[in-house]
């Protein structure tokens, strides 16, 4: 028996070693870092109004929700109807995060067309055409909704798609909580 | 249904691998024929189910069928049918399927042109590659389907990463698979060569053209996923030492030491556990590649956990076909005897030294690949390494690499003098220190000592290889493909290296703000912005900018660099406009727009680029020619090759014929 003959398998089983420690470093048992602190601010111009802005300090005092979408965004028209229907009922304050759409460059104004065909359940539109507002929100993806409750803070985050149960279980529940908290 | 048709094959192809990876290996060790002769219906079955589960999910690719989960993630009705088509391998669960596809296609071309070799070795080869595709096919099957229906069907699916929606990429994974998993036939017929304890010149005349065609494919695919990432990027690099490009790298190098092994092996009876070790090392460092850059472990840390449940699968796959194979080799490898000694001064220690500098640099490679993994198991934060350290370490290994090629091609087997070799060598060592010296006076003004050592590497290769052919003495025409191939290949590499000199060491790039009207001179070059326009296509919407590129007055060509849009994901692609010449391209990328008819640029003069990609396809050319040398079909009558003291108790080499 040749000793060396044994080298690759102990390099290999070190390998294995380090790999089985990337696999129980589990990034999903840290929650998102957004819950639980203020929300990020932001001060955009609005889409109906250009020369106007909107900004995180106006909602103070509020339960209110931030909701990103965009035209380009098929999971968006999935969630509208949904996400109109709650806001109507609960009537809670909502801001559309319009994220990186066109209307700002030159592909005609879609943003615009896309509300007028699907109704305008907004408070206001907050128009991030560059996506800065978004990163700072740390938006994964589009669809993303976010509920901030009357301090300001961000207390829930949806990823993807609303849907009717999430609201009937989730988001509804919890306006009502925080708008029962001191404000 | 189809989809579900499809995922019926796969479990059947799944079963038939299993018969495969049992029967004839065990009938093999016990003496029962009739297992034995399972292997080769056994591998015609499993690529007959999985060509049928891939054609399926094919078939709901192609007609947009969003209930199929996959298909709704990676697909949509925008983008044009090719790829519709590609799309099936852009993501996880489809490349594994393709995968699976891929190695039982190369089991069955094993089975076919099978007549050369034993039954018990066939059914040994054909076993383990059975086995591989059952961890394959189980790992597809188990947690990444890509049959699974979705219960609330879209209308609509989601986007392809833009970023693939290029025909050069949609044929570069299928290129790559073609090469990884050729490897596997070496791995296997090392494994089988291992279970059977010997390591005859036969068994490595039978895996050579295998194995050169594997790496052709793997040479092929690496050129054009470097050719994609210069024009596609945006960025004018060839290669960015990115976790995913050294994944197809590291196999690649070892495939090159592979071939030269193989070489010594069949020639000499020697190197026997170097090219054992290798044919291991190939095949796992391809199982580790596909893996690990499918899985993301290598791009960052924390994807690699996201799907535990697949990650501890692919741990487990890893540890039992790479652990398993390691151990064999720890308790067989002493058995494979090398016999034949040589001096310091042979073609022999040559080939040591190609095999062991290939070697240290797949270390390098692999080590920094995983380098942030280190550091992040030692508690030190996320650390990525960069360029500097790749091309720190590897160059100096390249450049004595490429000082000992040359003089491999004219070393004898065995024993040599340094005599003997400097007076075969020294008109092309001359020639190629003069033009390196020189060459760079007349077109560059400074000295510059990287020139010289990429000029002289590039030249000494090249001369030094066709010298070889001028004192070989014979006709070109009666030249075996072998050495055409070799000598085509090794001129390649030597492109490769005057281009990857050349162009890391002179290109120009310059970021310009341009104004409708406006130019800009780089390298005698006139750059005219002629304004841009929007113009939308089937899957993109894009700016589109036309620039006037003229040289002394005179007009040399109009490119359209653009930006496009693929809407969903808000990333936008740079699509370069790139005029291409032999010996400088001239590339455009168009930025950002910056008001009123202005926009910026970024403009790159690179000289001899294209020679890193040319040299690529030289190579890959020349392997497939020594693949097809008559010489490996023409299978001698009996093995007369020196057979070691353990083949000749076995009864493995028995009986050999035709």
């Amino acid at each position: 028996m040749n000793k060396k003959f044994f080298i690759p398998l102990a390099a290999f089983m070190a390998l294995i070693g380090l790999m089985l420690f990337g696999l129980s470093n589990d990034p999903k048992l840290i929650p998102s870092p957004f819950i639980g602190q203020s929300a990020p601010k932001f001060k955009l111009p609005r889409l109906y109004k250009p020369d106007q802005t909107i900004s995180v300090e106006e909602m103070k005092g509020k339960v209110w929700v931030l909701n990103l979408w965009a035209s380009w965004c098929v999971s968006c028209r999935a969630e509208h109807a949904v996400l109109t229907r709650f806001i109507a009922k609960e009537k809670v304050p909502t801001i559309g995060l319009n994220y990186k759409d066109y209307g700002t460059e030159d592909y005609g104004n879609d943003a615009v067309n896309w509300l007028s065909r699907l109704g305008n359940p907004y408070y206001a539109v907050a128009v991030d055409t560059k996506g800065m507002a978004g990163i700072d929100w740390g938006v994964v993806g589009v669809p993303e909704t976010f509920v901030m409750d009357k301090k300001g803070i961000v207390r829930y985050k949806f990823t993807g798609p609303v849907y009717q149960q999430a609201v009937d279980d989730i988001l509804v529940p919890l306006v009502e909580k925080l708008r029962k908290e001191e404000g | 249904m189809i989809p579900e048709i499809g995922h019926f094959a796969l479990i059947l192809a799944l079963s038939v691998a299993i018969v495969q990876g049992v029967f004839p290996l065990w009938g093999s060790l016990t003496g029962k024929q009739h297992w034995v002769s399972m292997a080769k219906p056994a591998a015609y079955g499993q690529l007959f189910f999985l060509v049928i589960s891939f054609a399926c999910l094919l078939y709901a690719f192609i007609i947009s069928d969003f209930s199929v989960k996959y298909v709704a993630n990676n697909s949509n009705t925008q983008m044009p049918t090719v790829f519709r088509v590609s799309a099936l391998w852009g993501a996880h669960e489809g490349s594994l399927l393709l995968w699976a596809m891929i190695l039982s296609g190369w089991g069955a071309a094993v089975a076919f042109f099978s007549k050369g070799i034993p039954p018990i070795m066939l059914s040994r080869v054909l076993s383990i590659m059975g086995l591989v595709g059952v961890g394959f096919m189980l790992f597809v099957i188990v947690t990444s389907n890509p049959f699974e229906r979705l219960l609330q069907i879209p209308l609509e699916g989601r986007q392809l990463n833009p970023l693939l929606q290029d025909f050069g990429l949609a044929i570069h994974p299928p290129m790559l698979y073609m090469g990884y998993v050729g490897l596997s036939v070496a791995y296997s017929f090392a494994m089988a060569a291992m279970i059977g304890g010997s390591l005859d010149a036969s068994w490595v005349r039978w895996a050579r053209p295998w194995t050169n065609i594997a790496w052709t494919f793997l040479t092929f695919g690496i050129a054009l996923g470097s050719w994609w990432a210069y024009y596609e990027l945006g960025w004018g690099g060839w290669w960015f030492w990115d976790p995913v490009e050294n994944a197809s790298l590291m196999p690649w190098i070892i495939g090159t030491a592979l071939i030269h092994s193989l070489a010594v092996t069949e020639k000499r009876a020697t190197f026997k556990t170097w090219t054992i070790l290798l044919s291991i090392l190939g095949f796992s460092l391809s199982l580790l590649g596909t893996f690990l850059v499918r899985s993301g472990v290598l791009t960052s840390v924390h994807s690699f956990a996201s799907d535990p449940g697949r990650g501890l699968f692919i741990l487990i796959f890893l540890l039992v076909v790479i652990g398993s194979s390691l151990v064999l080799f720890a308790f067989r490898a002493h058995k494979l005897r090398s016999i034949g000694s040589f001096s310091l001064i042979s073609r022999e220690s040559g080939l040591l030294v190609n095999n062991v500098i290939l070697l240290v640099m797949t270390a390098t490679v692999l080590l920094g690949t995983l380098y942030p993994l280190i550091i992040d198991a030692l508690g030190a934060g996320k650390i990525s390494v960069g360029p500097p350290y790749f091309n720190s370490v590897m160059v100096p290994l390249g450049i004595i690499l490429f000082f000992v090629m040359g003089f491999g091609f004219h070393l004898r087997w065995k024993n040599d003098s340094i005599q003997r070799i400097l007076k075969k060598t020294w008109i092309p060592l001359i020639v190629s220190l003069v033009a390196a010296f020189v060459l760079p006076l007349l077109v560059v003004s400074e000295f510059n000592y990287k020139t010289v050592l990429g000029l002289f590497a590039g030249s000494w290769i090249t001369l030094s290889a066709l010298m070889w052919v001028i004192n070989l003495g014979r006709s070109p025409f009666k030249l075996p493909l072998a050495s055409w191939g070799s000598v085509i290949a090794h001129i390649g590499m030597a492109m490769t290296v005057v281009g990857i000199t050349l162009v890391s060491l002179y290109d120009t790039e310059k970021d310009v703000r341009l104004e409708k009207g406006q130019s800009y001179e780089m390298a005698g070059y006139k750059f005219a912005f002629e304004g841009v326009e929007s113009h939308k296509v089937e899957n993109y919407r894009a700016n589109r900018a036309t620039m006037v590129i003229t040289q002394d007055g005179k007009h040399i060509t109009t490119i359209h660099p653009e930006k496009r849009d693929y809407g969903r994901d808000a990333m936008p692609m740079t699509e370069a406009g790139i005029d291409a010449g032999f010996t400088r391209d001239l590339f455009v990328a168009l930025g950002e727009p910056l008001g009123k008819n202005a926009w910026s640029f970024r403009i790159y003069h690179k000289p001899f680029v294209r020679w890193i990609w040319l040299g690529g396809v030289l190579m890959g050319f020349g392997g497939l020619l020594a693949a097809l040398d008559k010489r490996y079909r023409r299978m001698r009558k009996i093995v007369v090759d020196v057979v070691d003291e353990s083949s000749s108790k076995s009864k493995v080499t028995d009986g050999v014929t035709v």
